[in-house]
């Protein structure tokens, strides 16, 4: 054990965790967006309970997705001080611009939302919430077209010992990030349909056994429902899309994901071992059946002759089934979507199956993003900018073993206490419901006193 | 102007906008449990942050971001090199943002330990970042007690000052005198603190120890040279006493805004000199040119700044216009 792979464990942590939150801020915020508007176009008050109710869930996640990215954004420095020098030029303008003009949108036009509903005009307060949406999914786009970089290279040449950036514009349109920011970003619009569907799963069981369910919920529901089966279609299209990008950009990467260990023509696509596809995963990732796949053993051959003796295979179990939990989660909870908007088609109350196997819909797509960065981070090793530099050439030098066991030791207490206090907090919110009655904010224009009163509703 | 000038400065402009804004909201947590008697008073005083804080704190995220893309290995030697302290300061605005949010929707039984959070966030990332740019300048244990004492105690009187100004009643009376308090402790920290920072950002002790290369001394390396031996460094170290002064006289006349302006103007001038002597050698045995990114990184990062930036001030300043009013009980 050596300071570097305290580093790696510390970076897979604090990512995984900060990705645990950001897919619900990313698809929850633009859903709330989508109630507050309900609200205004119809006028009816359940879109303002609603509003309001997924609204406070929203900000519980909000903060730990806020709190935990900036340890992102300093760790770099931190633990890969090596890695940071080298590809600064490139790799931190993308981070630089997401801050610039994602981060500020989000953060300051979310505290207006929050702050405002009776300071602002109706309209503008709406926008503010649009405003911090869009700043979110803004903010995805650039952190993936630096994590795109990493995987696929474009745009620099390597001078003095640095990559130099040469177009700007081939790093925002590389084709990696292309097809991965609409994956990522549809796969947290499934998360977080997933986490509105076992939401109104719950209150709809809940509910009927003290009487009746509120209608609403099953509003809600079918909302969330169109949500995650229209964002389904998204992920598999570009999933698709991936796995042909992969076939030719990151080759060692598709062979693991497939346990493909020798090249071959018209390969087959492993279900689970034993149960193979013929010419499957030809198929897949060319559009052929006859395209020959490169395997781990005859690349990782290449490899050697090209960059020198080393082990160029990464972790071949993990990323094999990463990539088969990420497709069988996060597809079983786009078909119960779908079979759920069967279920609900013209006026059909929710039937009682559709209400528990709403709650899957929380955990399943969860656990299928966390398996594609699993797939996607692991499967690139040993690179950590592939064909250029080493992870293990990356990490900081000057940083000792101690230090980094000591500040993993710090992080991973304080995460898993927060990650206790969040799920509780969350879950008792659920549990409560929403506020029983709402005062309707006054739109109009303060006009009136020199202060201000409190509205304890959604802040302080 | 040179790219890397430019670029130097716009940092130097981040990071001065981050300490004038997350001052006050550091210094807000940090009296919280002393202006706040009861649970709806605190809650009260926080609202004055509420909207705020956390965009001000995406000008530490753009600062790191802006180091990051136009000075990458300022950006990893810092960060390398202060490995500990900043954990300390990512615990500390963990813990503070987490509480910040959830005291609302916790049970009224856990928000004590909210407030506590949001008062042990505030008072260790303050102190660790003054600690820090102390240490980097001198490169001693002493200088960053002293860097981290003077920034807390600043810290205190900025936020004292603008919680008497953004609240009513008793709240903004207790802010006052808090303020007052605060000035106890910063008028002689900052009196052996900015001196001492002066002549070093004029060329003295800090070229000295650039030049050997001693641990955690940055700062000027070539003493004597350009604008060096300058006295607008000397100038602005004490007009930042002076202001600082000039506050403490106005809270005492309850000019509240105008005090504002002096603590806001006292900490610009500090943050100023503080990277008027980083601005050769921003770190031990490293200068500014060796860091930069190459002249077509800056260049774009300068045309998509130079768009941007008006319309993120703008809606920022307009975010202020909007929560202008006091906040009462
Ligand atoms: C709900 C979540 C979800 C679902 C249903 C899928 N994925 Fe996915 N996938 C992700 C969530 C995800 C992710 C977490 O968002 C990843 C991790 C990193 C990334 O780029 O996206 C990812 C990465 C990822 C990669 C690696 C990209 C790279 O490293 O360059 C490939 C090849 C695929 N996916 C392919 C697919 C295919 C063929 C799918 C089925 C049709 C699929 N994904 C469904
Ligand atoms: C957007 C950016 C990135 C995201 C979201 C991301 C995400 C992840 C995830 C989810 C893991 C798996 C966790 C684990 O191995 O336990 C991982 C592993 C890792 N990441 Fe990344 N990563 C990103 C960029 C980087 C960068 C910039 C570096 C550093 C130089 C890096 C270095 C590593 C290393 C060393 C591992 C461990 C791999 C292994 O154990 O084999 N990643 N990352
Ligand atoms: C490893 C690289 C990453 C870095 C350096 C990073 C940095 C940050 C920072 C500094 C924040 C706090 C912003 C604030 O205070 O408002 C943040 C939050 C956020 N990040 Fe990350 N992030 C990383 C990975 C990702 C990825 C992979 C995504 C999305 C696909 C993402 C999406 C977001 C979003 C939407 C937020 C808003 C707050 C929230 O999530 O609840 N980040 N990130």
């Amino acid at each position: 054990m050596d300071a570097l792979d305290l580093a790696r464990w510390q970076f897979g942590i604090t990512t995984v965790y900060h990705f645990l939150f950001v897919p619900l801020t990313i698809g929850l915020g633009i859903f709330v967006a989508g109630l507050q508007t309900a609200w205004h176009r119809t006028g009816k008050a359940h879109y303002l309970r609603l509003t309001r109710f997924f609204g406070k869930l929203f900000l519980i996640n909000f903060a730990m997705g806020v709190v935990t990215g900036i340890v992102q954004e300093f760790q770099f420095g931190m633990n890969w001080s090596e890695y940071s020098t080298f590809v600064g030029d490139v790799f931190g303008a993308p981070l630089a611009l997401e801050a610039l003009l994602a981060f500020f949108l989000e953060s300051t036009f979310l505290g207006l939302w929050i702050f405002g509903w009776e300071r602002l005009p109706k309209r503008v307060h709406l926008a503010c919430i649009w405003a911090a949406a869009l700043g979110s999914n803004l903010s995805a786009y650039f952190i993936l077209a630096a994590n795109a970089w990493m995987k696929h290279p474009v745009g620099y040449e390597v001078t003095g010992g640095r990559a130099r950036m040469t177009d700007l514009w081939a790093v925002l349109t590389n084709s990696t990030a292309l097809a991965q920011v609409p994956h990522v970003v549809a796969a947290s619009f499934v998360v977080a349909g997933g986490f509105v569907i076992a939401v109104c799963g719950y209150r709809i069981l809940r509910e009927r056994r003290s009487g009746g369910a509120d209608p609403m919920w099953r509003a809600s529901l079918r909302g969330a429902l169109v949500m995650t089966a229209l964002a389904g279609a998204l992920v598999a299209g570009t999933g698709d899309m991936s796995g042909q990008l992969l076939h030719e950009q990151q080759p060692m990467k598709l062979a693991a994901a497939e346990g493909l260990r020798h090249d071959e023509k018209g390969a087959a696509y492993s279900l689970v071992p034993g149960v193979e596809v013929p010419k499957g995963l030809s198929l897949l990732a060319a559009h052929d059946p006859d395209a020959v796949v490169q395997g781990a053993d005859d690349i990782q051959r290449r490899f050697a002759q090209k960059f020198g003796p080393g082990d160029y295979i990464p972790n071949l179990p993990v990323v094999y089934w990463s990539f088969r939990v990420m497709i069988v989660f996060g597809l079983s909870t786009v078909a119960l979507s779908l079979a759920g908007l069967w279920a609900l088609r013209r006026r059909r109350p929710v039937p009682r199956w559709l209400a528990r196997a709403g709650l899957a819909a929380l955990p399943l797509p969860l656990l299928a993003v966390i398996a594609g960065w699993l797939l996607s981070e692991i499967g690139r090793q040993p690179w950590v900018v592939q064909g250029e530099l080493l992870t293990a050439a990356a990490v900081s030098p000057g940083v000792s073993l101690r230090d980094v066991a000591i500040s993993l030791t710090i992080f991973t207490v304080l995460y898993g206490v927060l990650a206790v206090a969040e799920v509780r907090l969350l879950a008792r919110h659920v549990k409560a419901g929403p506020d029983p009655v709402v005062p309707v904010p006054d739109p109009r224009r303060p006009d009136g006193p020199e202060t201000a009163p409190l509205t304890p509703t959604l802040m302080y | 102007m040179e790219l890397t000038t430019f670029w130097f400065l716009v940092i130097a402009f981040l990071w001065t906008g981050y300490f004038v804004l997350e001052g006050f909201d550091f210094g807000v947590g940090a009296l919280l449990p002393l202006v706040g008697r009861s649970d709806a008073e605190r809650g009260q005083a926080l609202t004055t942050i509420g909207p705020v804080w956390d965009g001000n704190e995406v000008w530490l995220i753009t600062a790191v971001g802006a180091m990051f893309a136009a000075f990458p290995a300022w950006y990893s030697g810092l960060l390398s090199g202060y490995y500990l302290p900043l954990v300390l300061v990512l615990t500390g605005l963990i813990v503070r943002g987490v509480a910040l949010e959830w005291r609302g929707k916790v049970r009224p039984g856990e928000r004590a330990l909210c407030d506590a959070g949001i008062v042990a966030g505030s008072v260790v990332a303050a102190c660790t970042w003054g600690g820090v740019f102390g240490h980097l300048l001198y490169g001693s244990a002493r200088a960053a007690v002293l860097g981290g004492a003077l920034s807390l105690a600043v810290a205190a009187l900025h936020g004292g000052v603008f919680l008497s100004l953004k609240t009513t009643g008793p709240l903004r009376a207790r802010a006052r005198r808090l303020a007052l308090a605060a000035a106890v402790a910063v008028l002689p920290l900052a009196a052996v603190a900015l001196p001492a920072l002066a002549s070093l950002a004029a060329g003295g002790a800090g070229a000295a120890g650039a030049r050997t290369g001693g641990p955690g001394t940055a700062g000027v390396g070539t003493g004597g040279a350009g604008w060096t031996a300058h006295p607008v460094v000397w100038v602005a170290a004490v007009a930042a006493v002076a202001a600082l002064a000039a506050a403490v006289a106005l809270v005492w006349r309850r000019r509240e805004g105008w005090a504002f302006a002096a603590t806001a103007g006292a900490i610009v001038l500090v943050t100023g000199t503080v990277f008027a002597s980083l601005r050769e050698v921003p770190l031990p045995g490293l200068t500014l040119a060796e860091a930069a990114s190459g002249p077509y990184t800056l260049g774009m990062l300068t045309w998509i700044g130079l768009v941007a930036l008006p319309f993120v001030l703008g809606y920022q300043a307009w975010t202020y216009w909007v929560f202008r009013r006091r906040v009462t009980a």
